[in-house]
């Protein structure tokens, strides 16, 4: 893959909104017995505007960032190489149903280790202001020739 | 167990919250176990949108030189910080939540997999009122998570001011 890929900023992403049942569906996937996920009386007693998302949903805005890398000519990643590494998600507040988000990523760094690549990309979401959501962090490793 | 009455009724989330000062480095503050199916896998690969078909055809994650059909490493990661999430509450007490994927979690088409996840005090500042948790997380009795770690903050340092 491309060494020269590091610094580089992506266009920031349309604006995804976030609803109820995709929170409700997300959350039962990921096994969520907390119902702030799923119970909108709850959610606001516990004093949220509506549903609560849990916290890897940031995963959803991040994959849209993550396929511009992959789909860029100039990146060079072979998708059928590609392995997850590592994650992160740095959060300001949890993501809650109604929320506008677009998110843009950032090539934090591009290494070599062995015949594989690791490039670690962040993608940073904020909501309808522009107010900060979360960042996730994604190391993807790119398997070389074996 | 709190011994403040003047918490609303209602005020569920609130009233759940543990009291950080009561924490140990090395204390388990939450276990669960969760059994994943490949029904488990269609579930999440139509919530999160990560329809890579290793995570639900066993040809093609053969092809691809994998031992059969895994888990998203985002599921696991999804799932792993859920006992921490029914110990504090609420999910705003929680600021950072990273993983390092280590090993895939193969999933059974008849006899699913078995993930234990065990959440402990990892690190902890009273007075900041702050603390790490790490997870330790197994599938199929093998540890599929590295570094996993949940920072969190205490509802007091969250809201410093708030009145009675």
């Amino acid at each position: 893959m491309n060494p020269d890929l590091q610094g580089r900023v992506f266009e920031k992403t349309a604006p995804y909104l976030v609803g109820r049942e995709k929170i409700r569906e997300f959350s039962a996937a990921v096994f969520s017995q907390s119902p702030l996920n799923f119970d909108v009386e709850a959610a606001v007693a516990a004093g949220y505007p509506d549903l609560v998302a849990p916290p890897t949903f940031g995963v959803v805005i991040q994959e849209r960032t993550l396929a511009q890398l992959l789909a860029d000519p100039a990146a060079g990643i072979d998708f059928s190489r590609v392995v997850h590494g590592d994650q992160r998600f740095t959060s300001t507040r949890p993501i809650v149903a109604g929320d506008e988000l677009t998110a843009t990523l950032t090539v934090a760094s591009v290494k070599q280790l062995g015949g594989h690549s690791m490039v670690t990309s962040e993608s940073s979401i904020v909501d309808a202001t522009g107010a900060h959501v979360v960042t996730a962090i994604s190391t993807l490793v790119v398997r070389g020739d074996e | 167990m709190s011994a403040d009455s003047s918490t609303p009724a209602h005020g569920t989330a609130a009233a759940s919250v543990p009291d950080f000062a009561g924490l140990a480095v090395g204390d388990v503050v939450a276990e669960r176990s969760f059994t994943l199916t490949r029904d488990s896998l269609v579930r999440y690969a139509g919530a999160s949108g990560d329809f890579n078909p290793i995570h639900y055809r066993d040809d093609v994650a053969l092809s691809v030189g994998l031992d059969g059909v895994l888990a998203h490493g985002m599921l696991t990661m999804g799932l792993a910080v859920q006992p921490v999430l029914d110990w504090l509450g609420d999910p705003s007490l929680v600021d950072d939540y990273q993983v390092r994927f280590t090993r895939p979690v193969f999933v059974d088409a008849e006899t699913g997999a078995l993930v234990e996840v065990t959440a402990r005090v990892g690190q902890l500042d009273a007075a900041a009122g702050t603390a790490r948790i790490d997870l330790t997380a197994t599938g199929n009795a093998q540890t599929v998570l590295g570094k996993a770690q949940v920072r969190v903050h205490s509802p007091a340092a969250a809201t410093p001011s708030a009145s009675a």
